[in-house]
């Protein structure tokens, strides 16, 4: 595949004041609120929060499967989001995403070898032999045998391996960067491990550069070099992944830490306070949107949108009174 | 044993025709929960713990075969009449599903449900019903509970909708309460809200509780004991702290090793466990856990290894190779 010219040191996403909406009768969903991020070369950025804070939204808008409202996606020093026709399609191969319900994502009336062969002809591969060895190739990468995967139907595999599936379709073109939404949420225990591993080791193979959105912050940072918190279409807090564990600097990622169901008998989980639910996206609270639930809220935190700004080194928080 | 405990689950077998053959989903299981203890049942998906907890319940579907007893507050449930078990799933034996739509009605009211348990099962009268289920929507958190007595469940989220549930299986102050993934569907806050609600209820009724869930975490630091299911049976049972740190089941090992640990350094990977549960329809002659166990050898292929006692009377394992006790990994 043919490289652009690019800033090789500078960050391969570049994500700047992002914003997506819905609109819904005549109201209007705030999914995405002004959300700027970047992504280094060889990076895992993991995003978490809770469910409809925006995370789905945030990868598909990268991804120009949603087109934003606002703001722009630099991918390797080129904006997504004034491409159109050929040279998005062409932009397409180089990004992809994988699904949070593999089994769904699967079509259940085509054979595993055609669906993992579907990016190759729609990028133009047009040499069956050429498709079948990497296709071949690709299952045999993500621990499944091809010739007795190839010829069946997706219904005739578990959940975890749907989910290899997925991933060996995600590969197949060879891309340079994977929006992972929710891969290993409905897997078992057991399974899940296996996944994260599989995506561990295909990254390093592939020298792969990934957004791991999670709800489970123990998933999260096993394969994050850093992780955003998201509430309510906005970035709380980002950070390198050590750090933000230890040291939180937004009330939200602390509450979210503090609820992380510890296997560990001895730990016993501390009375949560209880904050109750998070407002609706439709008309989010004025001010900082964490407000509504967050203990240590003031008059300020009503009056003024907390920016992002730095609270420790790599560390930023969007707080009028951080916990740093 | 001195006094009879609250439930007693007895030898309890659930076979399922499917078109694929017989299923059994649940393989002779024994199981205790004393009054006001907290039993956590802890498996895969799949591995027949809704299937249990319907066994106890009665509320099996019409084409499962149940054989064994189920011993609850001194009545075998298997000898009452559907009118007389209705009667007591109201009263003292009490679910909460996964999904709270399971057991909530669609197109009646918060408040029209609630009040016509209070009334059915307490013979309250309509105002004494109403004031009862505004107190109990308050005790499980929800803000202006007498105007959502007049909403309807969809206009609820979801974590919402699960009080409200929890509500309805508290309200006629039920001996046992059957939590089934109560907290699988909800986000972690939603989820640690949840699990304090129904533990501060609990040790205000003095109530007993079977929490179902796949999650260690969940049930590690809020249950008195644990039974960890495996394709049907029970692999081990343990007070929750030997469980986690004296664990000898080797499935129980790896469960808790394969989840990612919070302490530990970005990309550490993870100690999976290959392969996956057996075909619930193709049982194995020897142990379930032998084609994914590190420690299979000789008899595992070919005997099922029968629960034995550990150090204690309360600690019970099924294994030919049990690991040495102390020398388990720990969380
Ligand atoms: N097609 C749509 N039309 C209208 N609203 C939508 C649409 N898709 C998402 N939303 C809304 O946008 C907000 C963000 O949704 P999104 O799916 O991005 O959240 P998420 O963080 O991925 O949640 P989850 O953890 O449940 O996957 C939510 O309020 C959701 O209800
Ligand atoms: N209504 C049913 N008919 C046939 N098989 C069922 C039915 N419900 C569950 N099963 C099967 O019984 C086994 C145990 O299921 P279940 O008790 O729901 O597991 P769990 O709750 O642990 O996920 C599974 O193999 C499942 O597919
Ligand atoms: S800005 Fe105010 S309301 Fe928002 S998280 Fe910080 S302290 Fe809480
Ligand atoms: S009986 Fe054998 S196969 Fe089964 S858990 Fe024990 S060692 Fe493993
Ligand atoms: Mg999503
Ligand atoms: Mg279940």
């Amino acid at each position: 595949m043919m490289q652009q010219p690019s800033p090789a040191n500078g960050p391969l996403l570049d994500v700047n004041d992002l914003v997506v909406e819905y609109p819904v009768g005549n109201k209007i969903v705030h999914a995405v609120s002004s959300v700027s991020l970047q992504i280094a070369r060889g990076e895992t950025l993991g995003l978490v929060g809770e469910s409809g804070c925006g995370k789905s939204t945030l990868g598909r808008a990268v991804l120009q499967l949603r087109r934003p409202v606002s703001g722009r996606v630099l991918f390797d020093g080129q904006d997504l989001t004034a491409m159109q026709g050929d040279a998005l399609r062409r932009m397409r191969q180089r990004v992809q995403l994988i699904f949070q319900d593999p089994i769904a994502s699967l079509n259940p009336r085509r054979r595993i070898g055609d669906i993992v062969a579907e990016p190759l002809i729609i990028a133009g591969v047009k040499d069956p032999a050429k498709r079948k060895q990497l296709v071949d190739d690709v299952l045999s990468a993500v621990g499944l045998d091809p010739a007795l995967v190839v010829g069946r139907l997706p219904h005739e595999f578990s959940g975890g391996q749907c989910q290899r599936i997925c991933i060996a379709r995600a590969l197949v073109l060879n891309p340079e960067f994977i929006v992972c939404d929710e891969p290993v949420s409905a897997l078992d225990v057991s399974i899940r491990a296996q996944i994260l591993n599989l995506l561990e080791e295909m990254k390093a193979r592939y020298g792969l550069t990934l957004l791991f959105i999670a709800h489970d912050l123990a998933v999260v940072k096993s394969v994050s070099d850093r992780v955003a918190v998201m509430y309510l279409g906005r970035l709380c807090e980002v950070g390198p992944s050590e750090q933000l564990f230890a040291r939180p600097a937004h009330p939200y990622t602390a509450l979210l830490i503090q609820a992380i169901p510890m296997p560990d008998p001895d730990v016993r989980p501390a009375e949560t306070v209880p904050v109750g639910e998070p407002p609706s996206p439709i008309s989010p609270p004025s001010g900082c949107r964490f407000r509504t639930r967050c203990p240590r809220a003031d008059q300020q935190c009503s009056d003024e949108v907390p920016e992002l700004r730095t609270v420790a080194p790599g560390q930023f928080v969007a707080c009028h009174h951080p916990l740093i | 044993m001195t006094e009879a405990p609250l439930l007693s689950v007895e030898d309890v077998t659930v076979n399922l025709p499917t078109p694929r053959g017989n299923l059994r989903a649940v393989d002779h299981v024994d199981l205790t929960v004393g009054a006001g203890r907290t039993l956590g049942v802890v498996g895969e998906s799949g591995c027949g713990k809704t299937m249990l907890s319907r066994a106890i319940l009665q509320l099996l579907p019409k084409k499962a075969k149940l054989s064994g007893r189920v011993m609850f507050d001194g009545q075998d449930l298997l000898q009452l009449s559907p009118e007389k078990l209705r009667k007591l799933r109201g009263r003292s034996l009490a679910v909460v599903f996964q999904d709270p739509m399971t057991s909530l009605n669609p197109v009646l009211t918060i408040g029209t449900q609630l009040i016509e348990t209070l009334q059915e099962h307490l013979e309250l009268d309509m105002a004494a019903a109403t004031r009862r289920s505004v107190e109990l929507l308050a005790a499980v958190g929800i803000p202006a509970p007498e105007q959502r007595l007049m909403q309807y469940p969809h206009q609820l989220s979801g974590g919402m909708r699960q009080r409200v549930a929890i509500a309805i299986a508290l309200s006629c102050e039920p001996k046992l309460l059957i939590a089934d993934e109560p907290t699988t569907a909800l986000d972690v806050t939603i989820q640690a809200q949840i699990l304090d609600l129904l533990a501060r209820e609990q040790r205000r009724r003095h109530m007993a509780m079977v929490l179902i869930t796949h999650d260690l975490g969940v049930v590690a630091g809020r249950t008195d004991e644990v039974a960890v299911m495996y394709a049907g049976r029970v692999v081990e049972r343990a007070p929750t702290p030997a469980l986690f740190k004296k664990m000898r089941m080797p499935y129980t090992e790896a469960l808790l090793a394969a989840l990612p640990k919070i302490d530990a350094a970005p990309h550490t990977p993870l100690p999976a466990i290959s392969g996956r549960p057996p075909d619930p329809t193709r049982p194995l002659k020897g142990c379930s856990f032998s084609p994914r166990c590190r420690y299979a050898a000789g008899q595992c292929h070919t005997e099922k290894p029968g629960l034995a006692e550990a150090e204690s009377p309360a600690h019970l394992y099924a294994c030919f190779h049990p690991i040495e006790a102390g020398a388990g990994i720990s969380a």
